[in-house]
Parts: C-alpha cells; structure tokens; sequence
C-alpha cells in the first residue's frame, strides 16, 4: 500500500484499471449499439493505461498531456494494438478510436489532476482513487440499470428470428416504418392487451381509492388520539406488513375458489387495498405525527368537532403525503403479480401483469412477451418521471417493503 | 374544608377521544383481521389437514336429465352421481318440474312423489362413488310433440341437494404435512437456500445502496436524472423486469452469452438461470439489482441530512477523505444501515415473486416461499404447503421480536 503514495506507482496502476473498465464499456456499448464484434483486449488495456497514467503525473501542461495520451490511444486503435479489439466497417472503427482516444486522455488526466510525480500526501492519493472509483460507480450502474431496459425495448422492436441470428444485433431498420411496432399492434390485436390496460388501470385506482378510504381515518386515530392499546395498535400495523403475501395467498385462494370469487375483477378489488391498507396507514401516521397539532387544536378551539378538523384542516395540509401514498399504492396495484396470476385463470378478466405471464410460453414469439413488458413498465415510468418528487417521498417514507 | 386532588383515572373527554379513536380504527381492523388474521388462523388449520387441491370442491350429488327412448318405451331418465369417491352425501333430494305434455305410464321409482307437474324424490345417503340412472317411464299426452316434450323436460333444470362433510371443516387433523415437509434433505436444502439467497441478497443491496448513494451525494448537473435512472428496477413491474432478465441470459439466444462469447471470457454458452450453483447466484444478484434502489434512496436521504459544519470541522483537523467517510459518514449511517437492514431481510426471506419468475424454484433456487406454492399446486398438496407456510410465519414471529428490540431504539424509521 505504501508504494501506491508516489504519484509513479498510483499514476500508472489507476490509468491501467481505468482504461481497461473504459475499453470493455466501449467494447459493450458498441456491440450493443452495431451488433459487429468489439472486445477489450487485456494486455493491451493495462499496458497502454499505465503509460497514460504515467504520462498524466508527469509535470506538463494539462492540454499536452491529453493530447499525447489522446494520440497514443488513436494510433495504437487505429493499427489494431488499441485497447479494443475491432471487427466492424472502418466508419465505426474510426469513430470508436476518436472517442476512445478522447475520452481516455479527458478523462485519466482528470482523475490525477494535481497529483504530483514524486511522493504523495494521504489526501492526494486517496483523492484520486475516489475519483476513480467515481468514475468506476457512475459507469457501472448506468450499465447494469440501462442495459436490461435497452435490451427489453429493442427486443420488442425486432423480429426473433433476427435475433437468433446475431442476439447482440439490436439495430433497427428505421426504413420499415410502423413496421417495427407491429408486435406491439398484435398484442392489441390478438392478444386483449387494450382490456388488459384497461384492467389494471380501474383496479390500481379502485385500489388507491379504498385504500385511502380506510387507511386516512385509521392513520389520524393511531397519529393523534390517546386510547388505551396506541403504541400495541401501531407495533402491529408494522407486523401485519412484514406477512409474507405468499403465506396469505394460499387461504385467500381457497377461500375464494370456495366463495366463488376466484376468476372475477371484484374479487382482485376486494383483495388489493387489503395488502396495501397496511403500508399506507404506516406512512400517514408517520406524515400526520408530523402536522403541528397547534392548528388542530385552533381549530377545535373554534368549535370544530373531530371529524371536521381532519377534513377541513389535516387534509388540505396532508395532501402532498396522500399524493404519494396514492401514487406509491398505485405502482403496487399496477406491478401486483402473485394474487393476480393464483386468482385469475379466465383470459377476459386478466390484468395486465397477469396477461404479460400469459405471454411467457414457447409458442409465442419474444418479442410479443418484451412488448407485453414495457406495455406494463411505460406507465409506471411515465407516472414515476412525472411526479418524481412525490414518488421519491413516498418510497422513503414507507417502502422498505418490496 | 376540601383540598384539592388532581383527578384520577379517565375523564369523559378522554373517553370520548378513545371512543372516536376505535370508531375511526374500526373499519381498518374489520378488514384487515379478515384478510389477514383469518387467513392466517386458516393457514395453521389447514396445515394440520390430510388435504389436497382436488380436495377444495366439497362432495356434491351431480344429476342429469334426459327424455329417452321413443313409443312405448319412452322414459325420464336422471342419471344421478356422487363427485367424490370417498366421502358419502346425506339427505339427498331432487326436486324438478314437468311439462304437461307428459304423463307418467308406470311406477315412480322409490322415495320419489309426484305432485301435479313437480316431481320431488327423497333418496337419502349416496355411497362414494354412486353412479346410477333413475327411470320414469312416460306417455306423451295426446296431441303432443315428441321433440317439444323433450325440449320443455330438458329445459327445466332439476334442482338436487345433498350435505356432505367436507374435509376443511371436519375434526380430522394430521402430523402428516409437517412430517413430509421436514422429510429428507429437502427441508434442508431448501432452508440452506433461504439462508443464502436472504443473506447475500440484503447485504449485496444495502453495499451497492451505499455506493451509489455517496456517488450521488453531490450536487452536479444530471444528479436528479441519474437519481431517477437508478431508481428505474425498484418501480418497474417485477414481471417485466424478471422476463428481461431471462431473455438477456438465455443460453441459446441470450445477448449476455453472445458478449461473453464474442469477448472470450467463456468458450460455450452458459445457462445462468438452469444449472447449480449458478442459478441461485443469478437470483440473489437479481436481487440486489432490484433492491439496491431502495436502500440508495434511504442512505441518499440520510446522507444529506447530515450536518456539513461536522465535515468542515474534520477538514480543520486535516482529516483524509476515507477517515472522513469511516470515523464520520458511516458511524450516522449506521442507524439507518441497521434498520434497513432487518426490514429488508425480512422483506428478501419473504420473496416469492422473484425466483418463481426466473426460475420457477429449479435447478436448486427453491427457497421457503417458493416451496409454499411448489407443494401447493404443483404437487397439489395444499396440507404441506400451509405447513410450510406456518414455518415460514414462525421464522417472521422471530424476525420481529428482533426487529421491534432494535427499532425502538433506533427510531428513525
């Protein structure tokens, strides 16, 4: 450890890691984007790396010394000894060693800005590997989130016999038009998916809506007046919430095939704002224990009685808690899965989760069951997007839940 | 003279508030102690029963009727059965209404009464298995059309009852389910599993949580948008999320192998999702993929909360970057760490979702939840599945008496 305190030793061994982590997410990003094969070559990373890294502490002018690591990259690319192994047409070779060679010399002289040659301070040398590990962090998670999503929205554009063909190929032919959604007009077509949507769009809101219904009385009881069984009544709404939904399913599940509320849409409204009645009472009381009850208090002073001072004073100040409670309760109803799949055999009455796994069999083409996938994701998304800031709040104030 | 007490007890104000608190709670508690403290009482019954899948419709008499036969030999006949072939069915009655255009040309069979156009019949108990035909030979009435009279004798549905016992109320209980369940290596396997997939599963999250949270505690430009990014595999739909997820690492046309292969880290395809000890990898790293969000978003919280004058005062006293992350940073986050750790533990032993979608419980990544539906429904053993069930509830009672310890005195949550 104590060889990594002189800007010789850190300078060469971060830039040789680094440009390997560059090289395989160029090589990724590429085969991802062309289908054509890149690789990281590994020798050639870490040689070519450390020199970068050398060159980077060295006592230059910072415009020189990006531009000698930027030309060493280019030329080495360009006579096949880069640090990406290339098979593709000479547009995309060339295109991958400018950027490379660019974003490499950027990006290594920035990591070891102000980091001497000689011997480093504790501060210098840690400052640099948290720069690389930055560096590190921001391309890895951006990888591992981006590409499953990529990979679900191209799929759904392709054919699969294409896909069999070369599974790394997801560029579209922009020529084909409308063409290229046809998956997705088939499943509205053939498959009920515009019912489906439907489905889950009136259950999620009747589910927000009971949910509301009962838990925003309960949650005020539980957050403000004293009775005997309180803080009891509070530890339990936390235990109820902790029952695994699968230990739950199978009682409800006999019960309804009993009742004969399996296979209907009422019997899935009857059974969501039951699993989610527990999370949105926890996240209430905790908003409403935060209201000051000075205002409640005024108002009850003025001849308000109990029931009026939650609607006309804790309400309208609650309101953006209940706006992320519903949205929060929504995205469970919409993302629900389990109930629907054990409950729901009849085609008619699927919800959309429930008609995606329907999808998922070997007769019908993957692309249709990726289309069925971001149908299902879009307007969550879009949902989430929007209004990130409630969904944010309502995700931290009561979803450790998964 | 009086001397002045202070009040003892409940006063009336503070009996009316209790009274509005109930009344407030009561709808909440009525559902709630519906769908979960029924089912869960179910649950411990049910464990306890000899019961299968085929087991949930109760016994019934099943009866068709048909006009037969044509001239003299013509006939009603109810073809009468018993569902079950185990269990008998008492006090057994039909009940069905004739058309006038047919009289009765013989004998009524035994325990059956004709009374104008109903036909009632009284048979008593059905044997398991009971499979028999009911004649009642008939004339047409003058003038009448064979064909009509079958459609007006047909169209009338008979109406049949019976009791049976069935199995779910009955007072027959059984070690069996817990003795099948506790069987063999299985139970072992299964709990090893569990352990595995729960244990890696949270603390995986809660590493990478930890990670992108310090990453994005700066304010830069694009912080909200990588924010929002990161956030994208908690709020997406687990079905669409798994399904990507098995299509990225088919083996035969997945684009993971494709890479794998193009870059020469593996000379033949791998089957991430099909093989031991690999699969149970993939599941837990799914996991953390889906769950590191969620512990990102509380450790990002807290992160910010967090006093700056504390990390000035450290510059003063020349502290490092990584003295300041481990003797300032991570001792305020522990809290949040430890809580977030318990929930979420809980949270990943309870998982069901997740595995079954990816690999259905196979090729070893068949933990205790899974196994609830495994013997369930796809061994059709609805005894041994609540039996799981109750084990899987006696792991939670555990859990909590942990979790409730800590969290008072860690209140942050």
């Amino acid at each position: 450890m104590s060889l990594l305190r002189y800007g010789y030793v850190s300078g060469p061994v971060i830039g040789a890691i680094w440009l390997f982590v560059l090289a395989t997410t160029i090589s990724v990003t590429m085969s991802f984007a062309t289908g054509d094969a890149f690789r990281p070559a590994l020798a050639s990373s870490l040689v070519l790396g450390a020199l970068a890294g050398w060159i980077a502490v060295t006592s230059q002018n910072k415009i020189t010394k990006i531009a000698m690591i930027s030309a060493l990259v280019f030329a080495t690319s360009l006579t096949g000894f880069g640090p990406t192994v290339m098979q593709s047409t000479a547009t995309s070779q060339g295109f991958v060693a400018i950027m490379l060679a660019l974003v490499v010399g950027w990006s290594i002289v920035a990591i070891m800005v102000d980091v001497p040659f000689g011997s480093l301070s504790r501060h210098e040398m840690e400052e640099a590997w948290i720069r690389f590990l930055t560096g590190f962090g921001y391309v890895f998670f951006t990888a591992i989130v981006l590409i499953p999503f990529y990979v679900m929205v191209m799929t759904s554009l392709k054919s699969q016999s294409d896909l069999l063909q070369n599974p790394l190929d997801f560029s579209l032919d922009l020529g084909k038009g409308a063409v290229l959604f046809r998956s997705y007009y088939e499943l509205f077509r053939d498959f009920n998916f515009g019912t489906y949507m439907w489905t889950s769009f009136y259950v999620s809101v009747l589910t927000v809506l009971i949910t509301l219904a009962f838990s925003i009385p309960g949650a005020y009881a539980v957050a403000r007046l004293n009775f005997r069984g309180q803080k009891a009544f509070s530890r339990s709404i936390l235990l109820i919430y902790m029952v695994p939904m699968i230990v739950l399913a199978l009682p409800i599940y006999i019960a309804f095939s009993v009742t004969g509320l399996r296979n209907t849409v009422v019997g899935i409204i009857l059974i969501y704002p039951v699993t989610t009645i527990p999370v949105a009472l926890y996240m209430l009381q905790g908003y409403f224990r935060g209201l000051p009850p000075e205002v409640e208090e005024a108002g009850l002073m003025d001849g308000l009685n109990r029931l009026q001072v939650i609607w006309k004073i804790t309400l309208p100040l609650a309101l953006p808690a209940l706006a992320s409670v519903s949205l929060y309760v929504f995205m469970i109803a919409w993302n629900e899965f389990l109930l629907a799949f054990m409950l729901l055999d009849d085609p008619s009455k699927f919800t959309l989760t429930r008609g995606v796994a329907m999808l998922n069999s070997s007769e019908i083409p993957r692309e249709h069951l990726m289309a069925g996938a971001v149908l299902a994701t879009v307007p969550v998304m879009v949902l989430f997007l929007g209004l990130e800031k409630f969904m944010t709040k309502g995700l931290t104030a009561g979803s450790v839940k998964g | 003279m009086n001397i002045a007490t202070p009040p003892k007890g409940r006063g009336p104000l503070a009996k009316r508030e209790a009274r509005l608190a109930w009344s407030l709670l009561l709808p909440t508690i009525t559902m709630v102690s519906l769908v979960v403290i029924l089912p869960l009482l179910a649950i411990f019954w049910i464990s306890f029963k000899p019961i299968g899948l085929a087991d949930l419709r109760p016994p019934a008499p099943v009866l068709r009727e048909s006009l037969r036969g044509s001239g003299d030999d013509l006939r009603i006949e109810y073809r009468l059965r018993n569902s079950s072939q185990d269990t008998e069915i008492t006090d057994v009655t039909i009940r069905d209404t004739w058309p006038e255009s047919l009289i009765v040309a013989g004998d009524l069979p035994s325990g059956c009464d004709l009374d104008g156009t109903v036909f009632a019949c009284e048979l008593g108990t059905l044997e398991p298995g009971f499979n028999e035909r009911l004649r009642v030979p008939v004339v047409l009435a003058d003038g009448a059309d064979k064909d009509m009279a079958e459609d007006a004798a047909e169209g009338t549905k008979p109406q049949v009852r019976g009791d049976a016992e069935s199995i779910l109320t009955n007072f027959e209980f059984t070690l069996d389910n817990f003795a099948k369940v506790f069987d063999g290596d299985e139970f072992w396997s299964v709990m090893w599993v569990t352990i595995f997939y729960t244990v890696f599963g949270t603390v995986g999250a809660l590493l990478l949580g930890l990670f992108a949270a310090l990453l994005l505690n700066k304010s830069f430009r694009g912080q909200g948008i990588l924010r929002g990014l990161y956030l994208f595999p908690y709020v997406a739909p687990v079905i669409a999320v798994a399904f990507t997820w098995v299509n990225l690492f088919d083996p035969f046309s997945g684009s993971a192998n494709a890479l794998l292969l193009q870059m020469g880290v593996t000379s033949e395809a791998i089957n991430f999702f099909g093989q031991r000890p690999l699969a149970l990898i993939m599941v837990t790293v799914f996991e953390i993929w889906r769950y590191f969000p969620l512990s990102f978003l509380f450790i990002l919280a807290r992160l910010q909360s967090i006093d700056t004058d504390m990390y000035e005062a450290a510059d003063m006293d020349g502290a490092s970057p990584f003295q300041k992350f481990w003797y300032l940073s991570l001792p305020m986050l522990l809290g949040i760490l430890s809580v977030l750790f318990l929930l979420r533990f809980i949270w990943t032993f309870n998982k069901f979702d997740d595995i079954f979608l990816l690999t259905g419980g196979n090729a070893g990544t068949r933990t205790l939840t899974v196994n609830v539906y495994e013997q369930a429904f796809a061994v059709s053993n609805i005894g041994a599945g609540a039996a799981v069930a109750v084990i899987i509830f006696g792991c939670l009672l555990v859990f909590s008496v942990f979790f409730f310890k800590f969290i008072s005195r860690e209140e942050g949550l």
